[in-house]
């Protein structure tokens, strides 16, 4: 136990847990990230999986990982290359290598390393024995072996037995930073309260890995990672899927306007689905479609019907949902769609992320079609945006699209659980019994809001529908200048929102040498870059979009005021051309990554740095 | 008519009139459409009915039929191609104290919306679909439909089609359908009788009309409908009596082993007794499936209601879960669900 005396502080660290599909990385991963959370630490999680649900044994394309990147300071993404990685089995280690750097500390199984493992695993040579892992610290550990050792008098099967490898490894990362059994034990207690015998075989198994790490040679020092400094009050850890779900639950509680859910499912946006499908004691109506359309359509539906009405999808499956979405579009009913963005096109890197459905949620509808567009920028954003937007969405009687996508969607962060009673009120325009004057395309003529007329309700009854509409009145018509008209409102009405939302702020000096956009997901990696570049003495300044369609008001006074200005967008450049057209002054230079993976810090500092350079 | 007893949706305090319901729009069909015929049997069935007017909510698709919505002074929401059933279930979801009502054509329904049909038949939804199914695609000027009879010559089938048709109520029964209908245009009355009888079921009706597209498929359903040849080819259903048709009522369906027999009576010592009794509350759907397939030359055709069988509806079951979930769980509100989600304090 001397060895603890070498003990090392840091300010952040990525743990990464990496291994067959079936051995329990998403369980050990989340069980060491709320350890931490507990334990003060601020925290993003990103599981890593592959879109096969087992693919064959020891094979790199089964490989299932979790990271988990913590620290005493503020921590908004999900990190880069890794402190720490555990690796189950040589196919995992064979995938994950790239994220280890030099002193990166490796975990392996090496019960699991045999001959037939490394054919699997499409390995030449023994990866320990070929001098290709000599720039990190290999912690060799018969794990297999251990695992059956101690549980040997519990008389538990072999299956069950190897089962707990994982919690082996939790061990001995426990060790490693330096962590109490408490907070883990705990949480086992609750997890598996029906199971006193798991309960009792995975604490023997951690303390074990614990009391191996300590004495294992290769591990000659421990980190110690400082709580970091969270506002006080209470604490979960949420995806953003989860998040979303509760936003949209909490802004038909405040708005009182039931809530319909219509979706199908599809990855990475079934979470949300499932997730609202268990609310039925708060009213909540989910139901699931026989296809995308009929999720949107039975949406639409129900928001005509008065209720909150959502549709959850990601890319494919908005783009089956498009002509729906002009019927909303010109219906000017509220419809809050959410497109958890993956990779593309067509059926493209279902289980990786992108934000590549940009130009489909501007653009994507036959006709003058504008509606909505917001972008959630981290895990626990997704709760407000899908609670702003549904706002929106109801207050100006427009359907919207939230971009989210498969980071932050089923990434996970610490996320304070807000008093939903203190959120901003909504007050849909619901259309009052017997009014004489009620006429369906009749305007506020502030806002061009049309009016809520709810079936059922006396003295309403009209009709709306997918064919041109006198303003006002509401009928059909095919009146050349009528259409005109029509198209101009429903244009300057999602324009006037412009004036419903906060103008948009920078990060960083106004006289800065370049101006960073970026917008959606992608905050916490290029926010981290930016001030690194500050630290550096550089004059860099941020400004990260959340609403897309309307921007907000005071878009164009910031791209004035700086003569370098660079995009950052995991695309080949949409965002970048959507303000290329709404602002052709301004020159922009591009940053983008189309490779299923969320930016690094480390894709971002030299491009910024070479713009910075470059006169 | 049968007196009407459901209690979900709320009825009229006064007695309504057919003007109740008709709308200050000018009707666009052509003139001699069967379409008018058929809205003039639902703006008669809905005083019947007995609701009050803004409780009646009328969805459509596209096509000639779907335009009904804009006829008729009731809510409405006039859909997108084959969608009208999706949006119906967000409706009667939402609120399953409306009434709600659906216009579909054939190729609405069994083309572009094949799968939304058969999906709410499946679930039983408590919707009432009125299908106007004249073998064509009318609006768009005259294409074949998945009704249309195989070979027929149309604009896109210049050689005649090679498509085996749907028969609508095979289709409906074999998706598991509670209610399934059939009428003529020409034939008002029964028109009428039998949306009364798609009202009073609950769970997805479909009544099918066979309708007639003047412009584009004139007399189709001709040997049907026809003055001179109605008798021989109209078997009207009725609930516990046996089935006869005929100009005298002297033919009758009988079960022959396995299969229908068109018999006479009085010949080869046939009586009333051999014949088939019309059962629609039957929950094996076996027989009403032969009765919904019958067809000339060799049948006559089966009109009125073929089936209308007890099943739980999807609406119903939905309140019954929530009512059960509000009794049962402590979770309240949005607070509660967040505070229940392994929760930890920093202090």
């Amino acid at each position: 136990m001397s060895k603890k005396n070498n003990a090392i502080e840091m300010e952040d660290v990525v743990v990464k847990f990496v291994g067959d599909s079936g051995d329990g990385m998403q369980l050990v991963g989340t069980l060491f990230s709320e350890t931490v959370g507990i334990d003060g630490n601020d925290l993003a999680n990103f599981p890593d999986y592959p879109a096969e649900i087992r693919a064959p044994h020891n094979t790199v394309a089964g490989v299932s990982g979790f990271q988990v990147h913590f620290g005493s300071k503020e921590i908004n993404n999900f990190g880069d290359l890794c402190d720490v990685i555990v690796a189950m089995n040589p196919a995992s280690l064979k995938a994950n290598k790239k994220w280890a750097k030099k002193g990166t500390i490796l975990i392996i199984d090496s019960d699991t390393f045999d001959q037939k493992a490394f054919e699997r695993a499409g390995c030449t040579a023994n990866p320990l024995e070929d001098g290709s892992l000599k720039d990190y610290i290999i912690v060799k550990a018969p794990i297999t072996t251990k695992v059956k050792e101690i549980l040997a008098p519990l008389g538990l099967d072999i299956k069950t037995m190897e089962r707990t490898r994982n919690m082996f490894t939790l061990g001995m990362v426990l060790y490693i930073f330096n962590r109490t059994f408490n907070t883990t034990f705990d949480y086992l207690d609750k997890k598996f309260a029906k199971k006193p015998q798991m309960i009792e075989a995975n604490k023997m198994v951690i303390k074990a890995g614990f009391d191996y790490a300590s004495s294992h040679e290769s591990i000659d020092k421990t980190i110690t990672v400082k709580p970091a400094s969270l506002e006080k009050g209470k604490y979960t850890t949420v995806t953003g899927n989860i998040a979303t779900a509760w936003g949209l639950l909490a802004a038909s509680e405040r708005s009182g306007r039931p809530f319909f859910l219509g979706s199908y499912p599809i990855t990475p946006a079934t979470e949300i689905l499932m997730e609202l499908a268990r609310h039925k004691s708060l009213g909540a109506k989910v139901f699931q479609a026989e296809d995308e359309i009929a999720g949107i359509c039975s949406a639409i539906g129900a928001s005509y019907a008065g209720a909150m009405a959502c549709t959850t999808t990601s890319g494919p499956g908005l783009s089956l949902k498009s002509e729906a979405i002009g019927l909303a579009v010109i219906t000017e009913l509220p419809l809050i769609i959410v497109n958890v963005m993956r990779g593309g096109p067509s059926t493209g890197l279902p289980t990786k992320s992108e934000q590549s459905d940009l130009y489909q949620a501007l653009f994507g509808r036959n006709g003058e079609a504008p509606l909505i567009v917001m972008a959630a920028t981290s895990c626990t954003d997704c709760f407000y945006a899908s609670y702003e937007i549904a706002k929106l969405s109801m207050e100006h009687m427009t359907p919207a699209i939230l971009l989210t996508d498969g980071n932050i969607g089923q990434g996970s962060q610490l996320f304070k659980l807000p008093d939903v009673k203190k959120l901003a009120p909504i007050k849909p325009p619901i259309a009052e019994a017997n009014d004489p004057d009620y006429k369906p395309f009749n305007r506020d003529p502030k806002t061009l809001v049309r009016k809520w007329a709810i079936p059922g309700t006396e003295g309403l009854r009209h009709r709306v529908g997918g064919l041109e509409k006198e303003d006002g009145i509401g009928n059909v018509s095919m009146d050349p200048q009528n259409h005109q008209k029509m198209v101009d409102l429903r244009a300057a009405k999602v324009e006037k929102i412009a004036d419903f939302i906060p103008e948009q702020t920078v990060f960083g000096d106004e006289d800065a040498d370049l101006l960073v956009i970026s917008w959606g997901g992608t905050l916490g990696a290029v926010r981290t870059a930016v001030q690194e570049l500050q630290k550096q003495g550089n004059k860099v300044a941020h400004t990260h979009f959340r609403y897309i369609m309307p921007l907000p008001k005071n878009t164009e006074a910031i791209l004035k005021k700086y003569k370098k200005i660079v995009v950052a967008e995991l695309n080949s450049g949409q965002f970048v051309n959507y303000l290329r057209m709404k602002f052709p002054r301004y020159p922009m230079l591009q940053c983008n990554k189309v490779q299923g993976l969320p930016f690094f810090v480390s894709d971002l500092l030299p491009t910024f740095t070479k713009i910075l350079k470059e006169k | 008519m049968i007196e009407y007893n459901n209690t979900t949706v709320e009825r009229s305090r006064i007695p309504l009139t057919k003007q109740d319901f008709v709308s200050d729009q000018m009707v666009k069909w052509c003139p001699g459409c069967g379409d008018h015929a058929i809205l003039s049997a639902v703006s008669n069935v809905f005083p019947k009915i007995g609701y009050k007017k803004e409780n009646f909510m009328f969805v459509s698709g596209i096509g000639c039929s779907s335009r009904i919505p804009y006829y008729l002074n009731t809510y409405g929401f006039h859909g997108i191609h084959g969608r009208a059933a999706a949006i119906s279930t967000g409706i009667k979801i939402t609120n399953p104290h409306l009434s709600v009502w659906m216009a579909t054509g054939d190729g609405d329904s069994m083309a572009i919306g094949g799968n939304h049909f058969i999906h709410i038949i499946r679930r039983n939804m408590d919707i009432n679909i009125i299908l106007f199914n004249n073998q064509i695609y009318g609006l768009t000027k005259g294409q074949y439909s998945p009704t249309t009879n195989m070979g027929q010559i149309t604009k896109t089938s210049p050689q005649g089609t090679i498509e085996h048709p749907f028969n609508c109520g095979e289709l409906v029964l074999g998706a598991q359908g509670t209610f399934f209908a059939r009428g003529v245009d020409t034939n008002p009355k029964m028109m009428t009788e039998i949306m009364f009888e798609a009202a009073r079921h609950d769970g997805t009706s479909i009544v099918e009309i066979l309708q007639n597209c003047i412009i584009y498929n004139d007399k189709v359903h001709a040997l049907i409908t026809a003055k001179e040849t109605k008798d021989n080819y109209q078997l009207h259903l009725k609930n516990g009596e046996p089935m006869k048709f005929g100009a005298n009522m002297e033919k009758g369906i009988r079960l022959n082993k396995r299969r229908l027999e068109v018999v006479e009576i009085g010949k080869n010592d046939i009586t009333e007794n051999d014949l088939l009794v019309h059962d629609q509350y039957a929950g094996d759907p076996g027989i009403h499936l032969m009765i919904a397939k019958m067809a000339p030359p060799v049948y006559p055709v089966a009109l009125g209601v073929i089936r209308s069988a007890m099943y739980p509806t999807y609406d119903d079951l939905v309140e019954e879960q929530i009512k059960q979930a509000k009794e049962n769980s402590k979770i309240k509100c949005v607070n509660d669900v967040m505070a229940a989600s392994g929760v930890f304090e920093i202090k």
